[in-house]
């Protein structure tokens, strides 16, 4: 008999019906009777003080039914830990970036809420602005914030081992400057909100957050309302990525006030154009990158100075610059490690986390730096990461780093062997270097992520498993679906552990008032530990069952299993009975029992150590090695990648279809970092705010992707589960970037690798 | 104000509509069918492709007084019933969607495709759906799903 009969099997996804034939309602698709809309007024400035605000004239046009400013906020602020709380809802004293938002009007359609924002008048005196992370840490910079010093908003100094004894003794040192984009997430959803604060005190919000617990947290502390008056009810989710849609927005607050304020349902929808100059993107960060090694091309030593553009508020930067620093430990065996990082307010838009949070940056520099080093010893880059790579621990044994981050399985050398086994690495040298203006090449890149992320608090993540009296099943959770698809792994979990079909489990969206708490979508976390909970449920539901088919019997229950929806004695399997006569027996078996099994994960409690960088950012971690073939014409500089091979050890894929599409995905989104993607900024302005301007991917860029998964079973992860998709974001870039040498002879510090960088360095090599 | 009939899906709908108003406007906010969606509203992501006429085109770029007259087919108009268009089952079974806010619009761009086109190359499909942007996906499992439905299951 096969080991799992759902887990594995390449099912479609639960929501896809849904999906491919519009019935699936995204947040901006609800409506409500007698509902108004919302717009803001945002700031034309990036750095100035509100000298007044002047609401009258707005309030006035008619269908205008309600204005709202910072004050009616009354001095409230919120942040990702208690000591960085310095957001207010809407600007109060100054703007800090261009376009935060300053006031909101709710009206009777939206062309009228826009009407009013215009008529708005907002004295402002301009105050000088810094817009370089660098620049902003210097004394006589402008300051963005008064309760820190140096515009510094989040520093870490850790120290591991001795780097400078390391570095002394080192055949070779390199120190070199990396720059990463100003990339964001690129979901085609803009963030929307359907509000309606009722009269009897009571929220109750349609909003599209990949992490809806955050939102009801900051709705009852906004509004000062018990958790159990604050309902988020989930809609679908047109992508997330991290964080925009993890965090709550100007547009948020102002709905629900002004529907507080009017009585009335109010439906806040951002246009592409605010959510591209406003989004809570990946911070552009600087990595000061110093390697040292010997002879051998064994590593010795890493100091990694890193200082990032944390833009005007901190949101979640002490998590971002946290995970820069704590895995670079990973996944090469490394003896010293210093991190000495700066996370520097400026006068642009705010940097947060975005898929692959924090690693991308840091492991960019590094994997870089470590074939420069390869270049220079002589050493082939394979071999230098071999030689390096940590090997998976032996089953019962634990591999600790330097920082006490610890592994239980490492597939990294098994997935650089495939990697390197596959055509397009093995046959780099047999296919033409060089075709008319297009110089070809191949790297190679092995990076690891975390999967199942800690954090400061709210942990707590639970399922609950109903089984009703008709042998189908509903499974409800907190977690998000925001396209990764955790519904379908979710529910074939359940499956699995209850021996039925994946068309047996129903699971419903998140709504506060019914669903456990969960922390939400973001670091990996949500196959590992809400697959953990919902394992857990159902082995308690299944235990319920076996008890009903025990009695039923007269055997124990030990003695009785349940596959594909058959209930057998086990020694005995002629002896049996279809699942949903068993749920019957079992609902109404006498007891006035209902089958309700409860389950919540055990994984990721001990709080993160920020201050000294010391132990586990996540439960497991996920290892990738990928080789990337590209073209580069030396004459425009254009880039043009035609083919990915991607090994990744997920650990174990539940669900083939949905963790392929995600590693395709993150690679794809990686690639568009790497050479496209990033904002072009003037003294605060976003100069590309459209879809036009702002290069992502299309069908007609993208590579040809090859798969291979590396099967390492992880004992912390449901059915031997890591993550996926971070994995790939982490290892396109340092791929792209070495097949990009190899093609140029150049290593290119800085992204995105646009053509005009390209020409440029062609030039100066000349 | 100006009177226009539009058919939509077979039906057919007589609707006063403002000079300014767009085609897009009128599918999601008069006549209710939000499986269009609003992405970027210039025209460049293709989240609000329908099929006007046999051919597709951004919705959030065609104002409504210029659809009169015009066959329009949304996503809604697609499948039979239960019984799911070739495309959609296509999407489904080959994983072609993640958060699906793209696939409204991606399907109906390949549906356009596979009219004109009943067999396309990998390169045609590409193009066919080069309007459309999808950052879930990597586009890798749309392609595969537009050849399945077009009953081109060659590997590329």
């Amino acid at each position: 008999m096969a080991e799992f009969s759902v887990i594995g099997e390449r099912l479609p996804r639960v929501d896809a019906r849904e999906k491919v034939t519009g019935e699936a309602k995204y947040a901006a698709d609800y409506s409500l009777p007698n509902m108004l809309w919302c717009k803001l007024l945002r700031s034309p400035y990036p750095h100035a003080r509100i000298l007044s605000i002047d609401t009258s004239k707005a309030e006035r046009l008619p269908g205008v039914k309600a204005v709202v400013t910072a004050k009616d906020f009354g001095g409230w602020t919120w942040g990702w830990m208690p000591a960085t709380r310095d957001e207010p809802p809407l600007a109060v004293d100054k703007v800090r970036y261009m376009a935060e938002a300053v006031a909101g009007v709710a009206a009777i359609d939206e062309d009228t809420a826009e009407e009013a924002c215009q008529l708005i008048r907002v004295d402002y005196e301009e105050l000088p602005g810094v817009f370089e992370p660098e620049e902003a840490m210097r004394e006589s910079a402008p300051k963005v914030h008064d309760y820190v010093k140096n515009n510094i908003s989040v520093e870490y100094h850790w120290n591991f081992g001795d780097v400078e004894k390391a570095f002394a003794e080192s055949y070779i040192v390199r120190e070199d400057r990396f720059r990463t984009s100003r990339a964001t997430h690129g979901y085609l959803e803009p963030p929307a909100i359907l509000a309606y604060y009722d009269p009897t005190g009571y929220i109750t919000v349609w909003a599209s957050k990949q992490s809806p617990y955050f939102h009801y947290r900051h709705l009852a502390a906004c509004f000062k309302l018990p958790l159990s008056k604050v309902r988020v009810i989930q809609p679908f989710i047109g992508g997330g990525f991290g964080g925009t849609k993890n965090d709550s927005l100007a547009g948020d607050f102002c709905a629900v006030l002004l529907s507080k304020i009017t009585g009335k349902p109010v439906k806040y929808v951002e246009s592409m154009e605010e959510e591209l100059v406003t989004s809570r993107r990946r911070h552009s960060m600087i990595v000061y990158s110093k390697m040292g090694t010997k002879k051998d091309g064994t590593l010795t030593a890493i100091h990694h100075r890193v200082v990032a553009d944390g833009g005007g508020y901190t949101a979640v930067g002490p998590l971002s610059l946290y995970l820069a620093g704590f895995a670079t430990t990973l996944p090469y065996r490394l003896p010293n490690f210093k991190y000495d990082a700066y996370r520097v307010f400026t006068n642009n838009p705010i940097g947060a986390a975005m898929r692959g949070h924090g690693i991308t940056h840091t492991r960019f520099a590094a994997e870089i730096q470590m074939g420069m080093i390869a270049e220079e010893l002589g050493i082939d880059p394979v071999e230098m990461r071999m030689q390096n790579a940590i090997d998976n621990p032996k089953p019962g044994t634990i591999y600790e780093t330097i920082n006490k981050v610890t592994l239980k399985t490492c597939g990294l050398k098994e997935a650089i062997q495939k990697v390197t086994e596959d055509p397009i690495w093995r046959d780099r040298n047999k296919t033409p270097r060089k075709e008319g203006n297009i110089s070809w090449g191949v790297g190679l890149s092995g990076t690891s992520y975390l999967g199942g992320a800690r954090q400061m608090g709210h942990q707590a993540c639970a399922a609950i498993v109903r089984v009703c009296e008709d042998g189908t099943v509903n499974l409800i959770t907190g977690a998000t679906d925001c396209g990764q698809g955790s519904d379908t792994v979710l529910c074939m979990i359940a499956a699995e552990e209850l021996g039925i079909k994946l068309e047996d489990v129903n699971i419903k969206r998140v709504d506060t008032a019914y669903t456990p708490v969960d922390p939400g979508s973001y670091g990996s976390r949500v196959t590992i530990l809400a697959g953990q909970a919902t394992q857990k449920a159902a082995r308690e539901a299944k235990r319920q069952l076996l008890e009903a088919a025990a009695k039923t019997w007269q055997v124990k229950s030990e003695d009785v299993e349940i596959r594909e929806r058959k209930v057998f004695i086990t020694s005995d399997p002629e002896r049996s009975m279809p699942f949903n006569k068993l749920s019957k027996i079992a609902c109404y078996s006498g007891t006035g029992a209902v089958i309700l099994g409860t389950g919540y994960s055990g994984y990721g409690l001990e709080p993160l150590d920020l201050t000294n960088g010391i132990g586990n950012g996540g439960t497991s971690y996920s290892f990738t090695a990928q080789s990337a073939r590209v073209g580069v014409d030396m004459e425009t500089g254009k880039i043009t990648v035609t083919d990915f091979t991607i090994a990744s050890d997920c650990g174990r894929l539940l669900s083939p279809i949905q963790a392929e599409g995600q590693i395709e995905g993150a690679s794809v989104q990686g690639m568009g970092q790497t050479i496209y993607e990033d904002f072009i900024m003037d003294r605060g302005k976003t100069l590309n705010p459209t879809l036009l301007d702002y290069k992502m991917p299309h069908s007609t860029d993208i590579p040809n992707i090859k798969l291979i998964d590396i099967v390492t079973n992880d004992p912390d992860g449901p059915f031997g589960a890591k993550e996926t998709s971070e994995g790939s974001i982490v290892s396109t870039p340092p791929a792209v970037v070495s097949a990009i040498h190899d093609a140029t002879g150049i290593w290119f510090k800085e992204l995105p690798i646009t053509p005009e960088k390209v020409i440029k360095a062609l030039k100066e090599k000349l | 104000m100006k009177q226009i009939r539009l058919m939509v899906n077979g039906e057919s709908h007589e609707l006063s509509v403002p000079p300014w108003r767009t085609l897009l406007e009128v599918i999601r906010e008069d006549l209710g069918l939000t499986g269009t969606k609003e992405g970027c509203s210039l025209g460049e992501c293709g989240a609000c492709t329908v099929i006007m006429d046999g051919r597709a085109v951004n919705s959030c770029l065609v104002l409504a007084a210029e659809a009169d007259g015009k066959q329009i087919v949304t996503i809604e108009g697609l499948a039979d019933g239960d019984k799911l268009h070739p495309i959609q089952q296509a999407f489904v079974e080959h994983g072609g969607l993640q958060c699906g806010f793209c696939t409204p619009g991606m399907i109906m761009s390949a549906k356009a495709l596979l009219d004109e086109t009943p067999t396309p190359t990998e390169e045609e499909i590409r193009r066919g759906i080069a309007g459309n942007l999808c950052r879930c996906t990597g586009y890798t499992k749309i392609i595969e799903s537009i050849k399945a439905a077009a009953g081109n299951t060659e590997e590329k």
